[in-house]
């Protein structure tokens, strides 16, 4: 039984945590109970993630976890750990130029509140990512996982197509 | 919406998962991709004192063809099996089950096992194992056994596994080239739980009448259910009208009388049933290689 105690790794309730956000590496202690989305908003003040449902449906909360796109109200920071996080904030240029996909919102009217869209645009990011050149339907498909209850959509869809557009020549040039 | 407080423990080795979970057996809960879990704790409907976190097991982290089934360990994502070759080449069926699950960001994180643990009526991986006559590996440090779909599922988000004991492993049994399958379900919106959903896999005989059928459904009873008098309208028939019109009269018959929420009656969900019935047994048909 000794042995066994000495083997087994100990439960807590606090732990040091190490995550890259937005390309800055933050070492912090943090409860085990606190969300990644509060983590980025209340430790790091990161608040362009959005909180709206706080159990996995409307998307707001949307961030890019070594590059794939998912909730964070739906994992634990200490589970972050070691990991690579982009939020809305890593997305534009230093110099404050705005992100290709931002751009592209603000030009079709992508947003009206705005509560959305930062989750939209991390939705959007991996999926261009994924699929450079989407169909509306494959657009509709992938964006079926961000509640918006302004736009309506249709100028949503229209600024990802326009995005993926403006990506797809940004890709050529660099080839 | 905040979790309440609790112990946690991420482990690099099963025999520390299982001992961790032998200790506190009745107030443990195996965390995974959370996604069904943590929303449970942030409404805090679940509150265990201990959590413990088995996604650094790399054990348990494989997709692998074994003898007549897919074996899927208890850290694959959903997404990791969506893009799998191997799955999209030996089992197409699952691949097109998985697209049916949330949203992109949720299959993500959420796993194929924990998704079977979780056990939801609603959900499509049970009652796509129940059509499959699947099993599932349940592992504690006393040992382990397999257990059938059918036997695992007891009821609603309930199964057979006991306290100290975690699911390991879950088998799709593969189907052959010439069987035809289709999956089908009826949700109010992209991603939400589905009102009711059906799996089925159809073989045909030699002379082209219909020679085996496996027919499961979620959405319709508290765990999912097969359909064996479906499955016995349609056997031996050409899935002409008669006989589809049969199977779904059959199929109307296996919705719970408590199935009644606000999303939709009981008489609903029996419509609903009937029509995703035929329409399941018809793609199926078609994709089935003569």
């Amino acid at each position: 039984m000794q042995d066994q105690e000495e083997i087994t790794p100990l439960f807590t309730e606090e732990c040091d945590i190490a995550m890259t956000v937005n390309g800055h590496r933050y070492k912090q202690k943090v409860s085990v109970r606190m969300l990644l989305s509060d983590f980025l908003r209340h430790e790091l003040h990161h608040t362009g993630t959005h909180v709206g449902c706080e159990h996995g449906v409307c998307g707001c909360c949307t961030v890019l976890l070594n590059g794939e796109a998912v909730r964070s109200c739906l994992m634990f920071a200490v589970q972050a750990n070691g990991m690579v996080v982009t939020t809305i904030e890593g997305m534009a240029g230093t110099n404050s130029d705005l992100h290709p996909i931002q751009q592209a919102f603000q030009e079709k009217h992508g947003l009206q509140c705005g509560f959305c869209t930062p989750g939209i645009i991390m939705t959007v990011h991996a999926m261009l990512h994924e699929n450079p050149n989407p169909s509306d339907e494959e657009i509709r498909q992938e964006l079926s996982g961000n509640i918006c209850r302004c736009t309506g959509y249709q100028n949503i869809v229209e600024a990802v197509k326009l995005a993926a557009e403006r990506l797809r020549e940004q890709q050529m040039e660099v080839l | 919406m905040k979790p309440p407080r609790f112990h946690y423990c991420a482990p690099h080795m099963l025999d520390e998962a299982l001992a961790l979970l032998d200790q506190n057996s009745e107030d443990t809960k195996v965390l995974a991709g959370g996604q069904s879990f943590v929303p449970l704790l942030n409404m805090r409907l679940a509150s265990p004192t201990y959590v413990v976190d088995i996604n650094h097991i790399a054990e348990l982290h494989y997709i692998e063809q074994e003898d007549g089934y897919l074996a899927i360990g208890a850290t694959v994502r959903q997404r990791q099996v969506e893009r799998s070759l191997l799955v999209q080449e030996k089992h197409p069926l699952l691949v097109e089950v998985i697209k049916h699950i949330g949203h992109m960001q949720i299959r993500n994180r959420g796993t194929v096992v924990g998704s079977v643990a979780h056990a939801d009526p609603a959900a499509e991986l049970p009652a796509l194992l129940t059509c499959l006559n699947g099993e599932v590996l349940v592992q504690s440090i006393h040992g382990e056994r397999v257990i059938k779909a059918e036997e695992f599922f007891t009821g609603y988000l309930s199964t057979a596994l006991e306290p100290g004991e975690m699911l390991t492993e879950v088998r799709f049994p593969l189907i052959s080239p010439k069987t035809g399958w289709a999956f089908l379900e009826f949700a109010r919106r992209s991603g939400d739980y589905a009102l009711v959903g059906a799996a089925a896999v159809l073989n045909p005989a030699a002379d082209d009448l219909c020679n085996s059928a496996h027919i499961a459904y979620l959405g319709i009873a508290g765990a999912p259910i097969r359909g064996y008098d479906v499955e016995a309208a349609i056997v031996g028939s050409a899935l002409d009208e008669t006989a589809l019109d049969a199977a779904a009269e059959a199929s109307r018959m296996l919705v719970s009388d408590d199935m009644e929420d606000v999303h939709a009656s009981v008489e609903y969900r029996r419509v609903l049933t009937a029509e995703l019935t035929k329409r399941v047994l018809r793609t199926a048909w078609e994709r089935q290689s003569h």
